[in-house]
Protein backbone atom coordinates (compact mmCIF):
# COMPACT_ATOMS: atom_id res chain seq x y z
CA UNK A 1 0.00 0.00 0.00
CA UNK A 2 1.44 3.35 -0.97
CA UNK A 3 1.66 6.26 1.45
CA UNK A 4 -1.14 8.10 -0.30
CA UNK A 5 -3.38 5.04 -0.15
CA UNK A 6 -2.75 4.56 3.55
CA UNK A 7 -3.42 8.27 4.11
CA UNK A 8 -6.76 8.05 2.31
CA UNK A 9 -7.70 4.84 4.09
CA UNK A 10 -6.83 6.27 7.50
CA UNK A 11 -8.86 9.43 6.95
CA UNK A 12 -11.80 7.34 5.76
CA UNK A 13 -11.60 5.11 8.84
CA UNK A 14 -11.26 8.01 11.25
CA UNK A 15 -14.23 9.75 9.66
CA UNK A 16 -16.28 6.55 9.89
CA UNK A 17 -15.54 6.29 13.61
CA UNK A 18 -16.49 9.93 14.11
CA UNK A 19 -19.81 9.17 12.42
CA UNK A 20 -20.27 6.22 14.80
CA UNK A 21 -19.71 8.56 17.73
CA UNK A 22 -21.78 11.55 16.72
CA UNK A 23 -24.71 10.12 14.78
CA UNK A 24 -26.06 8.08 17.74
CA UNK A 25 -26.13 11.25 19.85
CA UNK A 26 -28.36 12.96 17.30
CA UNK A 27 -30.38 9.74 16.95
CA UNK A 28 -30.93 9.49 20.72
CA UNK A 29 -32.19 13.06 21.03
CA UNK A 30 -34.33 12.78 17.90
CA UNK A 31 -35.82 9.44 18.92
CA UNK A 32 -36.77 10.72 22.36
CA UNK A 33 -38.37 13.85 20.96
CA UNK A 34 -40.37 11.95 18.35
CA UNK A 35 -41.50 9.28 20.82
CA UNK A 36 -42.23 11.62 23.71
CA UNK A 37 -43.67 14.73 22.11
CA UNK A 38 -47.10 13.14 21.78
CA UNK A 39 -47.44 12.82 25.55
CA UNK A 40 -46.64 16.44 26.25
CA UNK A 41 -49.70 18.56 26.89
CA UNK A 42 -50.92 20.93 29.55
CA UNK A 43 -52.49 18.21 31.67
CA UNK A 44 -49.36 16.02 31.58
CA UNK A 45 -47.24 18.88 32.90
CA UNK A 46 -49.65 20.27 35.48
CA UNK A 47 -51.82 17.44 36.81
CA UNK A 48 -51.28 14.96 39.63
CA UNK A 49 -50.85 11.31 38.58
CA UNK A 50 -54.08 9.30 38.63
CA UNK A 51 -55.04 5.64 38.57
CA UNK A 52 -51.75 4.22 39.87
CA UNK A 53 -49.77 6.82 37.89
CA UNK A 54 -51.07 5.34 34.62
CA UNK A 55 -53.08 8.46 33.83
CA UNK A 56 -52.89 12.14 34.57
CA UNK A 57 -49.71 14.13 34.78
CA UNK A 58 -46.29 14.22 36.35
CA UNK A 59 -46.52 17.63 38.01
CA UNK A 60 -45.30 16.56 41.48
CA UNK A 61 -42.18 14.98 39.96
CA UNK A 62 -41.42 18.13 37.96
CA UNK A 63 -41.97 20.34 41.01
CA UNK A 64 -39.84 17.99 43.15
CA UNK A 65 -36.96 18.15 40.70
CA UNK A 66 -37.16 21.95 40.57
CA UNK A 67 -37.18 22.13 44.39
CA UNK A 68 -34.21 19.77 44.65
CA UNK A 69 -32.30 21.75 42.03
CA UNK A 70 -32.85 24.94 44.00
CA UNK A 71 -31.86 23.20 47.22
CA UNK A 72 -28.71 21.95 45.53
CA UNK A 73 -27.90 25.49 44.42
CA UNK A 74 -28.38 26.84 47.95
CA UNK A 75 -26.08 24.19 49.43
CA UNK A 76 -23.41 24.07 46.78
CA UNK A 77 -23.03 27.57 45.39
CA UNK A 78 -21.89 29.64 48.40
CA UNK A 79 -19.37 27.09 49.66
CA UNK A 80 -18.06 26.29 46.17
CA UNK A 81 -17.61 29.96 45.27
CA UNK A 82 -15.73 30.70 48.51
CA UNK A 83 -13.58 27.60 48.02
CA UNK A 84 -12.76 28.71 44.48
CA UNK A 85 -11.81 32.18 45.76
CA UNK A 86 -9.57 30.54 48.32
CA UNK A 87 -7.80 28.39 45.73
CA UNK A 88 -7.42 31.17 43.17
CA UNK A 89 -6.59 34.13 45.41
CA UNK A 90 -5.38 32.97 48.81
CA UNK A 91 -3.89 29.48 48.58
CA UNK A 92 -0.11 29.31 48.65
CA UNK A 93 1.76 26.60 46.82
CA UNK A 94 2.13 24.29 49.77
CA UNK A 95 1.12 20.90 51.04
CA UNK A 96 -2.30 22.00 52.31
CA UNK A 97 -3.23 23.39 48.91
CA UNK A 98 -2.07 20.26 47.13
CA UNK A 99 -4.14 18.18 49.54
CA UNK A 100 -7.21 20.31 48.86
CA UNK A 101 -6.78 19.91 45.10
CA UNK A 102 -6.26 16.19 45.51
CA UNK A 103 -9.46 16.02 47.58
CA UNK A 104 -11.43 17.88 44.89
CA UNK A 105 -10.17 15.54 42.16
CA UNK A 106 -11.24 12.60 44.30
CA UNK A 107 -14.66 14.06 45.08
CA UNK A 108 -15.24 14.43 41.34
CA UNK A 109 -14.50 10.75 40.85
CA UNK A 110 -16.66 9.28 43.62
CA UNK A 111 -19.61 7.34 42.12
CA UNK A 112 -22.98 9.00 42.57
CA UNK A 113 -24.39 5.93 44.34
CA UNK A 114 -21.64 6.32 46.98
CA UNK A 115 -22.80 9.90 47.52
CA UNK A 116 -26.23 8.39 48.04
CA UNK A 117 -24.87 6.04 50.73
CA UNK A 118 -23.04 8.96 52.35
CA UNK A 119 -26.23 11.04 52.36
CA UNK A 120 -28.13 8.15 53.93
CA UNK A 121 -25.53 7.63 56.66
CA UNK A 122 -24.80 11.29 57.37
CA UNK A 123 -27.96 13.31 56.73
CA UNK A 124 -30.87 10.85 56.83
CA UNK A 125 -29.63 8.86 59.85
CA UNK A 126 -26.87 10.62 61.82
CA UNK A 127 -28.27 14.15 61.45
CA UNK A 128 -31.81 12.82 61.87
CA UNK A 129 -33.34 14.59 58.86
CA UNK A 130 -35.02 11.40 57.65
CA UNK A 131 -35.66 10.96 53.93
CA UNK A 132 -36.30 14.60 53.17
CA UNK A 133 -35.70 17.43 50.75
CA UNK A 134 -32.96 18.80 52.98
CA UNK A 135 -31.10 15.47 53.09
CA UNK A 136 -31.37 15.12 49.30
CA UNK A 137 -30.31 18.73 48.66
CA UNK A 138 -27.27 18.38 50.91
CA UNK A 139 -26.26 15.16 49.15
CA UNK A 140 -26.69 16.61 45.65
CA UNK A 141 -25.07 19.88 46.72
CA UNK A 142 -21.93 18.17 47.94
CA UNK A 143 -21.83 16.04 44.80
CA UNK A 144 -21.81 19.12 42.54
CA UNK A 145 -19.14 20.98 44.52
CA UNK A 146 -16.05 19.73 42.62
CA UNK A 147 -17.48 20.75 39.24
CA UNK A 148 -18.49 24.20 40.46
CA UNK A 149 -15.23 24.83 42.34
CA UNK A 150 -13.10 23.88 39.34
CA UNK A 151 -14.95 26.01 36.80
CA UNK A 152 -15.23 28.97 39.20
CA UNK A 153 -11.51 28.81 39.96
CA UNK A 154 -10.69 28.74 36.26
CA UNK A 155 -12.92 31.77 35.70
CA UNK A 156 -11.26 33.68 38.54
CA UNK A 157 -7.78 32.79 37.29
CA UNK A 158 -8.71 34.06 33.83
CA UNK A 159 -9.13 37.62 35.16
CA UNK A 160 -5.92 39.47 34.21
CA UNK A 161 -3.46 40.13 37.01
CA UNK A 162 -3.28 43.86 36.16
CA UNK A 163 -6.88 44.34 37.36
CA UNK A 164 -5.77 43.27 40.82
CA UNK A 165 -2.56 45.27 40.77
CA UNK A 166 -4.38 48.48 39.83
CA UNK A 167 -7.07 47.99 42.45
CA UNK A 168 -4.54 47.26 45.19
CA UNK A 169 -2.37 50.21 44.17
CA UNK A 170 -5.37 52.51 44.56
CA UNK A 171 -5.57 51.47 48.19
CA UNK A 172 -8.29 48.82 48.04
CA UNK A 173 -7.88 45.88 50.39
CA UNK A 174 -7.48 42.35 49.11
CA UNK A 175 -11.11 41.46 49.75
CA UNK A 176 -12.35 44.72 48.20
CA UNK A 177 -10.27 43.91 45.14
CA UNK A 178 -11.77 40.43 44.90
CA UNK A 179 -15.29 41.64 45.56
CA UNK A 180 -15.31 44.65 43.22
CA UNK A 181 -12.75 43.83 40.54
CA UNK A 182 -12.20 40.10 40.25
CA UNK A 183 -15.65 38.58 40.86
CA UNK A 184 -17.60 40.84 38.47
CA UNK A 185 -15.25 39.92 35.65
CA UNK A 186 -15.30 36.24 36.55
CA UNK A 187 -19.08 36.12 36.96
CA UNK A 188 -20.07 34.67 33.55
CA UNK A 189 -17.55 31.84 33.92
CA UNK A 190 -18.69 31.16 37.46
CA UNK A 191 -22.32 31.08 36.32
CA UNK A 192 -21.47 28.63 33.54
CA UNK A 193 -19.99 26.20 36.04
CA UNK A 194 -22.90 26.59 38.44
CA UNK A 195 -25.55 25.96 35.79
CA UNK A 196 -23.68 22.92 34.46
CA UNK A 197 -23.42 21.58 38.00
CA UNK A 198 -27.15 22.06 38.47
CA UNK A 199 -27.99 20.35 35.18
CA UNK A 200 -26.09 17.31 36.43
CA UNK A 201 -27.83 17.41 39.80
CA UNK A 202 -31.26 17.69 38.17
CA UNK A 203 -30.74 14.47 36.23
CA UNK A 204 -29.17 12.36 38.99
CA UNK A 205 -31.02 9.38 40.38
CA UNK A 206 -28.60 7.41 42.52
CA UNK A 207 -27.90 10.14 45.13
CA UNK A 208 -31.62 10.71 45.77
CA UNK A 209 -32.70 7.05 45.89
CA UNK A 210 -32.28 6.71 49.65
CA UNK A 211 -32.19 10.36 50.70
CA UNK A 212 -35.36 11.99 49.41
CA UNK A 213 -37.11 10.33 46.49
CA UNK A 214 -40.63 9.00 47.04
CA UNK A 215 -42.35 6.38 44.89
CA UNK A 216 -45.61 8.30 45.04
CA UNK A 217 -46.94 11.04 47.30
CA UNK A 218 -50.45 12.37 46.75
CA UNK A 219 -49.57 15.94 47.77
CA UNK A 220 -46.80 18.42 47.11
CA UNK A 221 -44.17 18.72 49.86
CA UNK A 222 -44.95 21.38 52.44
CA UNK A 223 -41.61 21.61 54.23
CA UNK A 224 -37.95 20.79 53.67
CA UNK A 225 -38.37 17.77 55.94
CA UNK A 226 -40.87 16.13 53.57
CA UNK A 227 -40.10 13.54 50.93
CA UNK A 228 -40.79 14.44 47.36
CA UNK A 229 -41.17 12.77 44.00
CA UNK A 230 -38.49 13.65 41.44
CA UNK A 231 -38.33 13.17 37.68
CA UNK A 232 -35.28 10.86 37.43
CA UNK A 233 -36.57 8.49 40.09
CA UNK A 234 -40.08 8.72 38.70
CA UNK A 235 -38.78 7.64 35.29
CA UNK A 236 -37.01 4.69 36.92
CA UNK A 237 -40.16 3.71 38.82
CA UNK A 238 -42.62 3.91 35.93
CA UNK A 239 -40.33 2.15 33.47
CA UNK A 240 -39.22 -0.77 35.65
CA UNK A 241 -41.36 -1.03 38.79
CA UNK A 242 -44.94 -0.54 37.59
CA UNK A 243 -46.24 -3.19 35.21
CA UNK A 244 -48.61 -2.08 32.46
CA UNK A 245 -47.44 1.51 32.42
CA UNK A 246 -48.36 3.15 29.07
CA UNK A 247 -45.26 3.75 26.96
CA UNK A 248 -46.32 7.29 26.05
CA UNK A 249 -46.15 8.34 29.71
CA UNK A 250 -42.68 6.79 30.00
CA UNK A 251 -41.38 8.52 26.87
CA UNK A 252 -43.05 11.77 27.90
CA UNK A 253 -41.40 11.68 31.33
CA UNK A 254 -38.00 10.94 29.81
CA UNK A 255 -38.43 13.81 27.36
CA UNK A 256 -39.42 16.30 30.08
CA UNK A 257 -36.35 15.33 32.13
CA UNK A 258 -34.12 15.59 29.07
CA UNK A 259 -35.55 19.00 28.18
CA UNK A 260 -34.87 20.32 31.69
CA UNK A 261 -31.25 19.15 31.79
CA UNK A 262 -30.55 20.13 28.18
CA UNK A 263 -32.01 23.60 28.73
CA UNK A 264 -29.62 24.08 31.63
CA UNK A 265 -26.67 22.74 29.59
CA UNK A 266 -27.45 24.98 26.62
CA UNK A 267 -28.00 27.95 28.93
CA UNK A 268 -24.54 27.38 30.41
CA UNK A 269 -22.80 27.06 27.04
CA UNK A 270 -24.73 30.13 25.84
CA UNK A 271 -23.47 32.19 28.79
CA UNK A 272 -19.94 31.00 28.05
CA UNK A 273 -20.10 31.83 24.35
CA UNK A 274 -21.52 35.31 24.88
CA UNK A 275 -18.89 35.89 27.57
CA UNK A 276 -16.09 35.00 25.16
CA UNK A 277 -17.48 37.38 22.56
CA UNK A 278 -17.92 40.26 25.00
CA UNK A 279 -14.62 39.85 26.78
CA UNK A 280 -12.56 43.01 26.22
CA UNK A 281 -9.13 41.98 27.48
CA UNK B 1 -5.27 41.15 69.81
CA UNK B 2 -2.90 43.99 69.10
CA UNK B 3 -3.40 46.16 66.08
CA UNK B 4 -0.38 46.52 63.86
CA UNK B 5 0.65 50.12 63.17
CA UNK B 6 -0.18 51.23 59.64
CA UNK B 7 2.77 50.84 57.34
CA UNK B 8 3.17 53.32 54.52
CA UNK B 9 4.22 50.76 51.93
CA UNK B 10 2.60 47.67 53.44
CA UNK B 11 -0.80 46.10 52.91
CA UNK B 12 -3.73 48.51 53.32
CA UNK B 13 -5.61 48.27 56.60
CA UNK B 14 -8.32 45.65 56.68
CA UNK B 15 -11.88 46.92 56.73
CA UNK B 16 -14.17 45.64 59.45
CA UNK B 17 -15.64 42.26 58.68
CA UNK B 18 -12.92 41.30 56.26
CA UNK B 19 -11.23 39.02 58.73
CA UNK B 20 -14.53 37.18 59.14
CA UNK B 21 -14.99 36.85 55.38
CA UNK B 22 -11.45 35.64 54.89
CA UNK B 23 -11.95 33.08 57.64
CA UNK B 24 -15.07 31.82 55.81
CA UNK B 25 -13.07 31.62 52.59
CA UNK B 26 -10.40 29.56 54.32
CA UNK B 27 -13.00 27.25 55.85
CA UNK B 28 -14.65 26.73 52.46
CA UNK B 29 -11.21 26.02 51.03
CA UNK B 30 -10.48 23.18 53.39
CA UNK B 31 -14.05 21.87 53.27
CA UNK B 32 -13.13 19.59 50.36
CA UNK B 33 -10.70 17.69 52.56
CA UNK B 34 -13.28 17.51 55.35
CA UNK B 35 -15.91 16.12 52.97
CA UNK B 36 -13.67 13.37 51.63
CA UNK B 37 -12.85 12.44 55.23
CA UNK B 38 -16.54 12.49 56.22
CA UNK B 39 -17.57 10.31 53.28
CA UNK B 40 -14.89 7.79 54.22
CA UNK B 41 -15.93 7.95 57.88
CA UNK B 42 -19.63 7.32 57.24
CA UNK B 43 -18.98 4.50 54.76
CA UNK B 44 -16.65 2.90 57.28
CA UNK B 45 -19.02 3.43 60.21
CA UNK B 46 -22.00 1.82 58.48
CA UNK B 47 -20.00 -0.76 56.54
CA UNK B 48 -17.29 -1.94 58.91
CA UNK B 49 -19.29 -4.97 60.06
CA UNK B 50 -18.92 -6.40 56.57
CA UNK B 51 -15.25 -6.95 57.15
CA UNK B 52 -15.54 -7.85 60.85
CA UNK B 53 -18.42 -10.35 60.71
CA UNK B 54 -17.84 -12.14 57.42
CA UNK B 55 -14.73 -14.27 56.94
CA UNK B 56 -12.77 -13.11 53.90
CA UNK B 57 -13.18 -16.53 52.24
CA UNK B 58 -16.94 -16.09 52.28
CA UNK B 59 -16.81 -12.41 51.40
CA UNK B 60 -14.97 -13.23 48.19
CA UNK B 61 -17.08 -16.32 47.64
CA UNK B 62 -19.22 -16.97 44.58
CA UNK B 63 -22.68 -16.99 46.14
CA UNK B 64 -24.63 -13.75 46.59
CA UNK B 65 -27.86 -14.83 48.32
CA UNK B 66 -28.62 -12.16 50.92
CA UNK B 67 -31.74 -14.04 52.05
CA UNK B 68 -29.56 -16.94 53.19
CA UNK B 69 -26.97 -14.54 54.61
CA UNK B 70 -24.61 -15.50 51.78
CA UNK B 71 -22.64 -12.40 50.87
CA UNK B 72 -20.08 -13.58 48.32
CA UNK B 73 -19.02 -10.51 46.38
CA UNK B 74 -17.42 -12.38 43.47
CA UNK B 75 -20.48 -12.28 41.17
CA UNK B 76 -20.74 -8.51 41.65
CA UNK B 77 -17.02 -7.98 41.10
CA UNK B 78 -17.16 -10.10 37.95
CA UNK B 79 -20.25 -8.20 36.78
CA UNK B 80 -18.58 -4.83 37.26
CA UNK B 81 -15.41 -6.16 35.60
CA UNK B 82 -17.24 -7.52 32.53
CA UNK B 83 -19.31 -4.39 32.01
CA UNK B 84 -16.28 -2.15 32.50
CA UNK B 85 -13.99 -4.11 30.17
CA UNK B 86 -16.68 -4.17 27.50
CA UNK B 87 -17.27 -0.43 27.80
CA UNK B 88 -13.53 0.29 27.64
CA UNK B 89 -13.04 -1.88 24.55
CA UNK B 90 -15.82 0.07 22.82
CA UNK B 91 -15.20 3.55 24.19
CA UNK B 92 -11.42 3.94 24.05
CA UNK B 93 -10.95 3.49 20.30
CA UNK B 94 -14.12 5.47 19.57
CA UNK B 95 -13.15 8.27 21.95
CA UNK B 96 -9.50 8.60 20.95
CA UNK B 97 -10.25 8.41 17.23
CA UNK B 98 -13.11 10.91 17.58
CA UNK B 99 -10.66 13.25 19.33
CA UNK B 100 -8.18 12.77 16.44
CA UNK B 101 -10.99 13.57 14.01
CA UNK B 102 -11.95 16.73 15.91
CA UNK B 103 -8.40 17.91 16.44
CA UNK B 104 -6.65 16.96 13.21
CA UNK B 105 -9.13 16.31 10.43
CA UNK B 106 -12.52 18.01 10.86
CA UNK B 107 -12.89 21.43 9.24
CA UNK B 108 -13.40 24.29 11.67
CA UNK B 109 -17.10 24.80 10.96
CA UNK B 110 -17.85 21.12 11.61
CA UNK B 111 -15.86 21.19 14.84
CA UNK B 112 -18.02 24.11 16.04
CA UNK B 113 -21.08 21.90 15.54
CA UNK B 114 -19.66 18.66 16.92
CA UNK B 115 -18.15 20.00 20.14
CA UNK B 116 -21.47 21.22 21.57
CA UNK B 117 -22.85 17.81 20.61
CA UNK B 118 -20.38 16.22 23.04
CA UNK B 119 -21.59 18.53 25.79
CA UNK B 120 -25.16 17.55 24.96
CA UNK B 121 -24.22 13.87 25.24
CA UNK B 122 -22.59 14.61 28.62
CA UNK B 123 -25.77 16.37 29.67
CA UNK B 124 -28.12 13.42 29.05
CA UNK B 125 -29.01 11.96 32.47
CA UNK B 126 -27.90 8.37 32.90
CA UNK B 127 -31.44 7.34 33.79
CA UNK B 128 -32.62 8.60 30.38
CA UNK B 129 -29.96 6.57 28.60
CA UNK B 130 -30.85 3.63 30.82
CA UNK B 131 -34.50 4.02 29.87
CA UNK B 132 -33.63 4.07 26.17
CA UNK B 133 -31.44 1.02 26.66
CA UNK B 134 -34.34 -0.72 28.35
CA UNK B 135 -37.10 0.11 25.85
CA UNK B 136 -35.15 0.41 22.60
CA UNK B 137 -31.66 -1.12 22.71
CA UNK B 138 -32.38 -4.34 24.63
CA UNK B 139 -35.02 -5.56 22.12
CA UNK B 140 -32.56 -4.93 19.27
CA UNK B 141 -29.86 -6.97 21.00
CA UNK B 142 -32.31 -9.77 21.70
CA UNK B 143 -33.42 -9.83 18.07
CA UNK B 144 -29.75 -10.04 17.09
CA UNK B 145 -29.67 -13.50 18.65
CA UNK B 146 -28.80 -13.10 22.33
CA UNK B 147 -30.97 -15.15 24.72
CA UNK B 148 -32.01 -11.91 26.40
CA UNK B 149 -31.50 -8.25 25.60
CA UNK B 150 -30.48 -7.42 29.15
CA UNK B 151 -26.80 -8.34 29.19
CA UNK B 152 -23.39 -7.11 30.24
CA UNK B 153 -22.87 -6.01 26.63
CA UNK B 154 -26.00 -3.84 26.66
CA UNK B 155 -24.62 -2.11 29.75
CA UNK B 156 -21.18 -1.77 28.19
CA UNK B 157 -22.62 -0.12 25.10
CA UNK B 158 -24.52 2.49 27.14
CA UNK B 159 -21.59 3.11 29.47
CA UNK B 160 -19.25 3.49 26.51
CA UNK B 161 -21.33 6.39 25.19
CA UNK B 162 -21.62 7.84 28.68
CA UNK B 163 -17.84 7.86 29.10
CA UNK B 164 -17.16 9.24 25.59
CA UNK B 165 -17.42 12.92 26.62
CA UNK B 166 -14.74 12.35 29.28
CA UNK B 167 -12.44 10.39 26.98
CA UNK B 168 -12.89 12.69 23.98
CA UNK B 169 -12.33 15.95 25.82
CA UNK B 170 -9.24 14.78 27.71
CA UNK B 171 -7.78 13.12 24.59
CA UNK B 172 -8.40 16.30 22.64
CA UNK B 173 -6.54 18.32 25.26
CA UNK B 174 -3.66 15.86 25.07
CA UNK B 175 -3.49 16.10 21.26
CA UNK B 176 -3.83 19.88 21.39
CA UNK B 177 -0.88 20.08 23.78
CA UNK B 178 1.45 18.51 21.19
CA UNK B 179 3.48 21.45 19.78
CA UNK B 180 2.63 22.46 16.22
CA UNK B 181 6.33 22.32 15.34
CA UNK B 182 6.25 18.53 15.71
CA UNK B 183 3.58 18.28 13.01
CA UNK B 184 5.25 20.85 10.77
CA UNK B 185 8.61 19.11 11.08
CA UNK B 186 7.12 15.75 10.21
CA UNK B 187 5.15 17.08 7.23
CA UNK B 188 8.19 19.03 6.03
CA UNK B 189 10.30 15.89 5.69
CA UNK B 190 7.58 14.38 3.53
CA UNK B 191 5.41 12.36 5.88
CA UNK B 192 1.70 12.18 5.10
CA UNK B 193 -0.86 13.53 7.54
CA UNK B 194 -1.66 10.03 8.71
CA UNK B 195 2.01 9.12 9.19
CA UNK B 196 2.39 12.32 11.22
CA UNK B 197 -0.59 11.49 13.43
CA UNK B 198 0.45 7.86 13.92
CA UNK B 199 4.21 8.25 14.36
CA UNK B 200 4.53 11.75 15.87
CA UNK B 201 1.36 13.17 17.40
CA UNK B 202 -0.02 10.06 19.12
CA UNK B 203 3.29 9.06 20.77
CA UNK B 204 3.80 12.63 21.99
CA UNK B 205 0.29 12.70 23.48
CA UNK B 206 0.60 9.23 25.01
CA UNK B 207 0.52 10.14 28.70
CA UNK B 208 -2.53 12.34 28.24
CA UNK B 209 -4.30 9.55 26.38
CA UNK B 210 -3.57 7.16 29.24
CA UNK B 211 -5.20 9.61 31.65
CA UNK B 212 -8.22 9.87 29.37
CA UNK B 213 -8.63 6.12 29.45
CA UNK B 214 -8.16 5.88 33.23
CA UNK B 215 -10.68 8.58 34.01
CA UNK B 216 -13.08 7.04 31.53
CA UNK B 217 -12.75 3.78 33.44
CA UNK B 218 -13.35 5.62 36.72
CA UNK B 219 -16.54 7.02 35.25
CA UNK B 220 -17.71 3.60 34.00
CA UNK B 221 -17.09 1.72 37.26
CA UNK B 222 -19.23 4.15 39.24
CA UNK B 223 -22.23 4.35 36.92
CA UNK B 224 -25.38 3.04 38.51
CA UNK B 225 -28.82 3.61 37.06
CA UNK B 226 -28.21 2.68 33.44
CA UNK B 227 -26.49 -0.58 34.36
CA UNK B 228 -29.17 -1.34 36.90
CA UNK B 229 -31.79 -1.13 34.17
CA UNK B 230 -30.10 -2.94 31.30
CA UNK B 231 -27.69 -5.60 32.61
CA UNK B 232 -30.36 -8.07 33.67
CA UNK B 233 -29.81 -8.07 37.42
CA UNK B 234 -28.48 -11.62 37.72
CA UNK B 235 -25.99 -11.92 40.56
CA UNK B 236 -24.18 -14.96 39.27
CA UNK B 237 -20.97 -15.62 37.41
CA UNK B 238 -21.46 -16.45 33.73
CA UNK B 239 -19.48 -19.33 32.24
CA UNK B 240 -16.09 -18.32 30.96
CA UNK B 241 -15.93 -17.45 27.28
CA UNK B 242 -16.94 -14.76 24.85
CA UNK B 243 -20.58 -15.51 25.60
CA UNK B 244 -20.19 -14.11 29.10
CA UNK B 245 -20.46 -10.61 27.66
CA UNK B 246 -23.90 -11.58 26.41
CA UNK B 247 -25.11 -12.95 29.74
CA UNK B 248 -27.10 -11.06 32.37
CA UNK B 249 -24.91 -9.80 35.21
CA UNK B 250 -25.19 -7.53 38.23
CA UNK B 251 -22.66 -4.82 39.10
CA UNK B 252 -21.63 -3.54 42.54
CA UNK B 253 -23.33 -0.19 42.00
CA UNK B 254 -26.57 -1.76 40.79
CA UNK B 255 -26.64 -4.07 43.81
CA UNK B 256 -26.52 -1.14 46.21
CA UNK B 257 -29.23 0.72 44.31
CA UNK B 258 -31.50 -2.30 43.99
CA UNK B 259 -31.24 -3.68 47.52
CA UNK B 260 -30.71 -0.74 49.87
CA UNK B 261 -34.40 0.13 49.76
CA UNK B 262 -35.41 -3.23 51.18
CA UNK B 263 -32.88 -3.97 53.93
CA UNK B 264 -33.39 -3.46 57.63
CA UNK B 265 -31.15 -0.77 59.06
CA UNK B 266 -28.30 -2.24 61.08
CA UNK B 267 -28.64 -5.71 59.55
CA UNK B 268 -25.61 -7.46 58.11
CA UNK B 269 -27.04 -7.06 54.61
CA UNK B 270 -27.23 -3.30 55.21
CA UNK B 271 -23.59 -3.24 56.33
CA UNK B 272 -22.46 -5.24 53.31
CA UNK B 273 -24.10 -2.73 50.94
CA UNK B 274 -22.13 0.04 52.65
CA UNK B 275 -19.06 -2.22 52.49
CA UNK B 276 -19.51 -2.43 48.71
CA UNK B 277 -19.74 1.36 48.69
CA UNK B 278 -16.48 1.51 50.59
CA UNK B 279 -14.80 -0.77 48.04
CA UNK B 280 -16.08 1.46 45.20
CA UNK B 281 -14.84 4.54 47.04
CA UNK B 282 -11.38 2.99 47.41
CA UNK B 283 -11.26 1.88 43.74
CA UNK B 284 -12.14 5.35 42.39
CA UNK B 285 -9.84 6.96 44.96
CA UNK B 286 -6.97 4.81 43.68
CA UNK B 287 -7.74 5.51 40.01
CA UNK B 288 -7.81 9.25 40.66
CA UNK B 289 -4.72 9.13 42.82
CA UNK B 290 -2.82 7.30 40.09
CA UNK B 291 -4.04 9.76 37.48
CA UNK B 292 -2.89 12.63 39.68
CA UNK B 293 0.49 10.97 40.16
CA UNK B 294 0.90 10.61 36.40
CA UNK B 295 0.05 14.13 35.32
CA UNK B 296 0.00 16.18 38.49
CA UNK B 297 -3.06 17.69 40.09
CA UNK B 298 -3.46 20.36 37.42
CA UNK B 299 -3.72 17.78 34.67
CA UNK B 300 -6.11 15.52 36.53
CA UNK B 301 -8.29 18.48 37.38
CA UNK B 302 -9.15 18.74 33.70
CA UNK B 303 -11.24 15.63 34.08
CA UNK B 304 -13.94 17.75 35.68
CA UNK B 305 -14.30 19.68 32.47
CA UNK B 306 -14.70 16.35 30.76
CA UNK B 307 -17.26 15.11 33.19
CA UNK B 308 -19.48 18.12 32.80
Amino acid sequence: MSRQQSQRLAVALITTVAVLVFVPVIAIIGYLIISGIGALNWEFLTAMPRNGMKEGGIMPAIVGTLILTMGTALVSMPVSLLAAIYLAEYAKDNRLTRTIRMAIVNLAGIPSIVYGLFGLGAFVLAAGFGTSIIAGSLTLGIMTMPVVISTAEEAINAVPQQFRTVSLSLGASKWQTIRHQVLPHALPGILTGMILGLSRAAGETAPILFTVAAFYVPTLPSSIFDQTMALPYHLYVISTQVPGMPLTIQYGTALVLLLITLTLTLLATGVRTSMRRRRDW
Amino acid sequence: MTTAPPHPSGAPPRRRGETAIELLIWLAGISAIAIVALIFFFLLREGINTFLDIPLRQLFGVRWYPIEEQFGLMPLLVGTFLVTIGAVIIAVPLGVVAAIYLGEIAPLWLREILKPLIEILAGIPSIVLGFLGWVALAPIIQNAGAPTGLTAFTGSLLLAYMSLPTIISISEDALYAVPKEYRDGSLAIGATQWQTIWRVVLPAARSGLVIAVMLGIGRVIGETMAVLMVTGNAANIPNFGLSMFFSPVRTMTATIAAEMGEVARGSLHYSVLFGIGLILFLITFTVNWLATRLVGVEGARRQQGGRL
